[in-house]
């Protein structure tokens, strides 16, 4: 029958053997019955009606298959459990049905239904686990019923089940790889899913699908750069794995400038004419000419390129070896060689992990170390070998010190080595030994010092370490055998004493090859052999009948006999490799009339020139294997290996990897305000324009990576062949890409803020660009020269009327802004760049006031700050908080509420409006505040001291407070003429923000880039009186200081963006704030439900204010 | 052929089957279409190739005496056998963590790691990270010392199916699907005697009723709803000194690797910072997935969200060998003579810089060569042992007393008609130095926000041997 039936015949003898365990057990009931009875009280327990009886049978199932027995006569009575309530006994049921379904495939039928109909679940957890066992269940005949079940939960609301989705793939591909193209079209759109749960997943199903589209990674590039660092650790391994291979088909060689010369060990590699040499010497011709092509157009790194660097770099310190691993990888094959040895730090740390661990570390370091021994050199010492390593990891480290090993440090090795070589590890002593025969012939100067070691370990009493030396000697005398005719004479004194064959062979070998330099020896060592000829292993028997024939033709007169003699005993050997080598060399060196031809040239086959040995890494040339693959392990193609692409010579088109920008984004941007002004010298600016609101929006921009990194780009390459191309595109396209830069630079705020080395040179170019800009601010005319400048001015024109709007903004603004229209955003990045502390998140607001009104009032606003949020907040419902009560007081009270106005001397302050009332019956004066305690960053602005508050009267006051977004208290004084109050003021959290005016759908885009560890979501019953959108809406605005998004149609634009909304009729209520001191987005929303159900979910960057502002609205909305 | 039909007509009912024929396995796929039916033959080892993709395959625990007593697929059973291959591996190792973390065999790879006496060796079938399988099994021993405190194989044995319900949970098809412990949690409660008792009793379970919330959690390493009476945090900054000093006492390599282990029961969702008086002594950090990296970048302050209970928060480096200081020095002599089979030892253990803290806990552990049988020594404080059969000795010291230097002295027997060792064996140093952080990293302080209540906070600071080896 089939193979599993083979299968449990086997299983089954090997589980007659009993178990005793169950037998004892006084429920089973089984110590009498017979074998094929056995499972009998199992059956009935399973057909009990009481779960504590089925649970405590599933247990004893499930360990017996544990312990690898046979329990599929079972299945009938457990796959009818498949339906049970108890919970636990249900998961042991899918336990039991996924090991055995493909055995009995007809029963395991029977428990579909129950997965279809949990497929269909409410609750998303049951949906998920649903779908997992039903993925799991390798039975043919469902495969129709997975590909439905994965392609709608592809598309369910819930990422956990998305994810579960996602795992499905790659069961139904293995089960049936016809649905291959399906299970495609699943994965293309799982990849464009924007959670951090699913990423990991759909990458890992693209990798065992589908790993040759590469194409279907274009679009998702950026998005998973950006989402990697949040992804859970084994999906980051498999990310960065992906990326690497895409890294390598779409962008050019970084090094691609620089020559490999430097590379190597020393110059002796010259000394040694092999062919490989030559064919590396062709290869540094065909490198040169490469860079000679590279220098007429500079290597230019794509921006995509580094924003992958710069992604994964983080990761580096993960706790997680096997993503540390990933990135020292992806570093290795994609970095440019001044920027790899960031990854060697990392490396070295995990030599401190579990052996295993060091093991596979160190196979990669030994591969890297040969390309880049620069990298590792500061830590050599940390490779130094401790007595209690294993000797698999003291091998490893020891081919790392050895290719460490260089003019500067290698006496230390050498000393190090010393130490070695007394181990008591035999084979560790004797890779020490060839590692330092290694270190001889790769360093010229310290061959003698190595070779005199060496010849002193011949005299040690350890016989493997004396054949190690005698082997690895052996090598190094055919470098200058003339010179150390000494050491050959010491070493035929040692065929005595030393029995291992491989270094008799080796000293026999020696003394034939060089028997010139010892022509009294030679012969009284052929003697000796031929005398324990028949005693000796047949490889050593071969270099005795080598020595015989080299000693015959060099001296013929001492050692014909000999030789004669040396071959008549070969020639009865019972080896038959043996007696050929002997008659063949009988034939060849013993003239008679028929071999005269060839006899002639015998000397010159035997004593031929023989090149020298090079003694080489095991680890050369491995890392054309990906690093950290099993394949580079093992040096040998391991099945399902995705080989790592070559460069390519021309990059492909980079604007593959935009991103379509959804219709409305490009209508509101179109109709509203002009579209963002980024600098952008790749795509030509000819219809980019610039208005009064980008003035704003280009500050941060400055500020983050991804500009630094265009402007390095277009200042490497003024004309740059791709710009000429990308300026004929249609305009449409211009536009996109230009949404997508500006979308990928707020992506990319969001990420690590250090940018590490490039930041130094990009720093370099921004201040050269400052000083550009001054130039430009304080002539009018000089910068045609600058393409880029000259872009923006015919790009300004366009939109003049803005111009003259911002013109108007622009004239009381500081000194350093200038007030030439034609160079606005110039002035912009000026501006940004002489910010002392640009804080990078409180930008973006700007750029989501689309409102008309808002730009207007904008326009009109002298300040550079954000409008005034009063105009837009719910001025009504301040709750008022005591600061002092009246008795405490004596008199005075005072209390505060957060007026959520701008507090206009410090745009970072909260304002707290403090109303003072004095009660007393005397006059209260100089109110002032003392002794403000605060926690670090916090800042206060006190209000002006009230000189006189008369009895009986009020008034009140306005202060400011910096709470740096947290819900720190500010504690100071507040001091009246006689007395001192200690006082505090708490700010909930729903004050730390100021309301920002945002379309829905811009809401909704930016909410999409603050998934993951930044969006909370809470499910809530809203309370009775606050279900109608009167009493949501002023609910969430009195409990925080959010202004609510206008809600154009509920329809959802972009299908997976979550949080999934609600069927049709039940609105969606969205807010949209940020925080006052760093400007981060806040984004709530919230979604009703049927019956009062609703799910509330806060976006934000900072996940302290999210979280606490989640308990405070769901406070504000349930009671 | 014939064989082939019948067995088609056995499965017709079904889409495929597998049959044997003539020693390969062929898929026959029968597809049944409107013109009839059409029957494909597919060799085995396709099939084979194809269902191969995937991480993990199999995983068997192997006991000391190497037997098999715990056997998961996570995929079609892969038989036993193959671990066989181990098996001769392991017979040709001298010691267990001599074997080769991955094996190669005729159609699997297996990659084990040695744990606890304990081989966890998992079947792969393709291409895949080893340090990823390396890293996961690792997980999974921890999973189970977590659970259980140890991890052993009777442990394993009376846990049976809550560790088969782990594995079953942690990996999906081959790839890692919960591996954080608070989620875990979640889904299968940790054994306890009282709940083992109460569950006897009331028929309760130890698989969580309740969903696994975390799952969905952006935070996936802190549960929901943790609420506890006593608020508290707890961190120990544990320092190890790896060195290898040499003969004459000189230093040749030197580095500190530290350890902020953390003790976190606090309620709801506390946001923690912690920061340190001296950031800039880290030389390479590694940090628990819930630590903010931008935080450190930008201010090399540790802002994260902790997980609940116990867990490590980062590990550091320190290196630049002169600023490491060496708490202890040792005088010693360990000769062998030629004549006599014996030899002697003299081993002193004095302070160093030890900050005017007291070292604690010090012992020498020496392996000996195979050829000394046994050792007649006299310690002048603590007590020593030496292991017959491994030829290990250890000397246990205790308390490190300034005024009085523990000495260790006396003859090794060697065995007759042996050459005497070549290598004087090295002396492994161990030692513990409480309140005292070696590299002078000092935490500055800790700071709650999110939530309202009062803390108790503690830092302890603690400075231990690592691989500290002396050669002789």
């Amino acid at each position: 029958m089939s193979a599993s039936s083979a299968f449990n015949d086997e299983k089954g003898g090997s589980s007659s053997v009993g178990e005793p365990e169950y037998g004892h057990d006084p429920a089973s009931g089984g110590i009498f019955s017979s074998d094929y009875k056995r499972h009998d009280d199992l059956k009935e327990m399973l057909d009990s009606n009481k779960d504590a009886l089925k649970l405590e049978a599933m247990k004893r199932i499930v360990a017996m298959i544990a312990r690898g027995k046979n329990a599929s006569d079972l299945f009938p009575a457990v796959v009818k459990n498949v339906a049970c309530k108890n919970i636990e006994v249900k998961k042991l049921v899918y336990v039991y049905l996924v090991r055995y379904a493909e055995e009995q495939q007809d029963l395991a039928l029977l428990s579909i239904s129950t997965f279809q109909r949990g497929l269909k679940d409410p609750n998303q957890l049951i949906r998920a686990s649903a779908l997992r066992v039903l993925s799991s269940i390798r039975v043919t005949i469902i495969v129709p019923i997975m590909m439905l079940a994965i392609k709608e939960a592809a598309s369910d609301m819930s990422p956990y089940v998305r994810k579960t989705a996602a795992h499905a793939i790659p069961k139904l591909y293995s089960l049936d790889p016809e649905q291959k193209d399906q299970l495609i079209e699943v994965i293309e759109k799982l990849l464009a899913d924007k959670t951090t749960l699913v990423a990991g997943s759909v990458v890992m199903a693209f990798e065992e699908v589908c790993p040759e589209r590469i194409d279907l990674i274009h679009k998702n590039y950026r998005k998973l750069c950006n989402l990697l660092i949040d992804v859970e650790e084994w999906g980051q391994v498999v990310i960065i794995n992906m990326l690497t291979r895409y890294a390598r088909t779409q962008f050019l060689n970084p090094n691609i400038n620089e020559s490999l010369l430097e590379e190597g060990g020393g110059g002796d590699k010259t000394f040694y004419c092999s062919d490989e040499d030559e064919d590396e010497d062709e290869e540094k011709e065909k490198q040169a000419e490469v860079s000679a092509l590279a220098k007429r157009k500079p290597y230019v790194m794509d921006p995509d390129h580094r924003l992958l660097l710069r992604n994964t770099k983080p990761l580096l310190q993960s706790r997680n070896a096997a993503v540390v691993m990933a990135v020292a990888q992806l570093y290795f094959h994609l970095a440019p060689k001044a920027e790899v040895g960031v990854i060697a730090k990392a490396l070295v740390r995990l030599l401190r992990s579990h052996s295993e661990v060091q093991f596979v570390v160190l196979q990669n370091v030994a591969t890297m170390t040969i390309k880049r021994r620069g990298m590792f050199e500061p830590y050599l010492k940390s490779f130094y070998i401790r007595s209690t390593d294993p000797t698999q990891i003291k091998i490893l480290k020891l081919e790392v010190l050895t290719n460490l090993a260089n003019e500067t440090n290698i006496s230390t090795i050498l000393r190090e080595f010393q130490t070695y070589i007394k181990s008591m590890d035999k084979d560790f002593v004797a890779a020490t030994i060839q590692a330092i025969g290694r270190c001889a012939t790769n360093i010229g100067e310290v061959r003698d010092t190595c070779l005199n070691g060496l010849v002193q370990l011949l005299s040690n009493r350890d016989e493997l370490v004396v054949a190690e030396s005698v082997v690895v000697i052996k090598k190094l005398l055919q470098m200058q055998p003339e010179k150390h005719s000494d050491i050959i004479k010491h070493m035929a004194k040692l065929t005595d004493n030393i029995q291992v064959p491989m270094a008799r062979a080796s000293i026999l070998w020696l003394i034939g090859e060089y028997c010139e330099h010892v022509p009294k020896i030679a012969p009284d060592v052929l003697r000796k052999m031929a005398k324990s000829f028949t005693n000796e292993e047949d490889i050593v028997k071969l270099q005795i009948i080598n020595l015989a024939a080299k000693l015959y033709l060099t001296n013929s007169k001492q050692t014909k006999l000999l030789t004669q003699y040396v071959l008549n005993l070969a020639k009865y050997d019972q080896n038959y490799d043996i007696r050929d080598r002997a008659r063949f060399i009988r034939q060849l060196i013993v003239p008679t009339e028929k071999s005269g031809a060839l006899s002639k040239y015998a000397k010159k086959l035997f004593l031929a020139l023989k090149p020298a040995p090079v003694l080489e890494s095991p680890f050369k040339d491995r890392d054309h294997f990906q690093l950290g693959s099993l394949s580079h392990l093992l040096n040998a193609k391991a099945g399902g290996y995705q080989e790592l692409p070559d460069w390519p010579e021309s990059a492909p088109d980079p604007s593959v990897r935009n991103v379509e920008v959804p219709e409305w984004t490009k209508c509101s941007s179109r109709e509203k305000r002009k579209e963002k002004k980024v600098e952008k010298p790749f795509y030509s600016d000819s219809e980019g324009e610039s208005g009064p609101t980008e003035s704003a929006d280009s500050e941060p921009d400055t500020g983050s990576g991804s500009e630094s990194v265009s402007v390095s780009v277009e200042s490497g390459s003024p004309s740059d062949s791709e710009e000429s191309e990308e300026s004929s595109e249609s305009d449409e396209d211009e536009e996109e890409e230009e949404k997508e830069k500006k979308k990928k630079k707020k992506e990319i705020k969001q990420m690590q803020a250090s940018e590490s080395e490039q930041s130094s040179e990009d720093d370099r170019k921004r201040d050269r660009k400052i000083k550009e800009q001054k130039s430009n601010s304080e002539s009018e005319s000089d910068e045609d020269s600058e393409s880029e400048s000259s872009q923006s001015e015919s790009s300004d024109t366009e939109s003049e009327v803005e111009v003259k709007k911002k013109k108007k903004v622009s004239e009381p603004k500081p000194p350093s802004k200038p007030l030439k229209k034609e160079k606005k955003e110039m002035s912009l990045l000026d501006l940004d760049d002489f910010e002392p502390t640009p804080s990078p998140q409180v930008t973006p607001v700007n750029t989501f006031l689309s409102n008309s009104l808002v730009t207007d009032l904008e326009g009109l606003s002298l300040s550079d700050s954000v409008l005034s949020p009063a105009t837009i907040a719910p001025s009504s419902a301040l709750k008022n908080y005591e600061l002092l009560h009246r008795i405490t007081g004596e008199g005075l009270s005072v209390e505060y509420c957060f007026s959520r106005q701008a507090f206009s001397p410090d745009a970072n302050m909260v304002a707290v409006q403090m109303h003072f009332t004095n009660n007393a019956t005397s006059d209260t004066k100089n109110l002032h505040i003392e002794d403000v305690k605060l926690q670090s960053g916090m800042r206060v602005k006190e209000f002006a001291e009230i000189e006189l508050l008369p009895a009986g009267e009020a008034t009140t006051a306005v202060m400011g407070v910096d709470f740096c977004d947290s819900t720190q208290a500010a504690n100071f004084q507040l001091c009246t003429h006689t007395r001192k109050f200690f006082v505090s003021i708490q700010p909930p959290v729903g004050e730390l923000m100021r309301p920002v005016f945002l379309t829905e759908n811009e809401f909704k885009k930016e909410q999409s880039q603050l998934m993951g560890m930044n969006e909370i979501s809470e499910n809530l019953t809203l309370d009775a009186k606050c279900r109608n959108e009167h009493a949501i809406v002023q609910r969430v605005t009195t409990a925080a200081n959010l202004s609510r998004v206008p809600c154009g149609s509920d329809k959802e634009c972009s299908p997976a963006a979550p949080p999934p909304p609600p069927p049709h009729p039940h609105p969606v209520y969205r807010f949209a704030g940020k925080t006052v001191t760093s400007g981060s987005l806040v984004l709530a929303t919230v979604a009703t439900k049927d019956e009062g159900a609703a799910q509330l979910t806060v976006n934000c960057e900072k996940m302290v204010i999210g979280t606490m502002l989640v308990k405070d609205l769901l406070l504000a909305l349930t009671q | 052929m014939l064989y082939i039909k019948t067995v088609g007509a056995i499965f017709f009912r079904f889409t495929y089957g597998l049959t044997l024929y003539d020693g390969i396995y062929f898929c026959l796929r029968v597809h049944r279409s409107a013109g009839g039916s059409s029957v494909a033959l597919l060799p085995f080892w396709r099939q084979c190739w194809q269902s191969a993709a995937e991480m993990i395959h199999s995983l068997f625990l192997i006991n000391p005496t190497g037997d098999v007593f715990l056997e998961k697929h996570w995929k079609s059973v892969i038989s036993r056998s193959v671990c066989d291959y181990f098996f001769e591996a392991r017979e040709k190792a001298v010691t267990p963590e001599n074997v080769a973390p991955v094996l190669q065999t005729p159609h699997h790879y297996l990659i084990s790691i040695y744990r606890g006496k304990l081989f966890f060796l998992s079947v792969v079938q393709t291409e895949v990270s080893p340090l990823f399988v390396i890293e996961f099994l690792h997980r999974v021993a921890d999973t189970f010392q977590d659970y259980f405190g140890e991890c052993s194989e009777t442990i394993i044995n009376d846990n049976m199916v809550v560790v088969y319900e782990l594995l079953e949970e942690m990996l999906d098809n081959g790839f890692p699907l919960a591996t954080e412990s608070s989620v875990l949690k979640e889904l299968i409660k940790p054994p306890n005697i009282l709940r083992s008792v109460v569950n006897t009793l009331t028929g309760g379970s130890n698989v969580g009723s309740s969903l696994p919330t975390s799952h969905l959690s952006t935070i996936p390493w802190r549960r929901n709803g943790v609420k506890y009476t006593h608020n508290e945090a707890y961190f120990d900054v544990i320092e190890e000194i790896d060195a290898i000093v040499d003969k004459s006492g000189m230093t040749v390599f030197a580095e500190i690797q530290g350890v902020v282990e953390a003790c976190v029961r606090l309620s709801g969702m506390p946001d923690l910072t912690l920061s340190f008086v001296n950031p800039r002594l880290l030389d390479d950090v590694s940090f628990h997935p819930c630590v903010r990296f931008k935080r450190w970048e930008s201010e090399r302050v540790l802002s994260f969200i902790p997980p609940d209970g116990n867990f490590t928060l980062m590990t550091y480096h320190v290196s630049s060998q002169n600023l490491v200081s060496i708490p202890v020095y040792v005088k010693q002599n360990i000769s062998f003579f030629d004549s006599g089979s014996s030899g002697r030892m003299d081993i002193t253990v004095g302070p160093k810089q030890t900050m005017g803290k007291t070292v604690e806990g010090l012992s020498v552990t020496i392996h000996m060569p195979k050829s000394v049988l046994t050792v007649d020594l006299t310690a002048t404080q603590g007590n020593y042992t030496y292991d017959l059969t491994a030829k290990v000795l250890v000397w246990d010291i205790g308390k490190l007393n300034p005024q009085k230097l523990p000495t260790l002295q006396g003859s090794l027997s060697i065995q007759a008609g042996v050459p005497k060792p070549v290598e004087n064996p090295s002396l492994n140093i161990d030692l513990k130095i409480e309140q005292l952080a070696i590299s002078g990293i000092k935490v500055s302080r800790l700071d709650l926000f999110g939530e309202k209540y009062k803390t108790f906070k503690g830092v302890k600071y603690v400075t231990k041997a690592g691989n500290f080896q002396v050669r002789t």
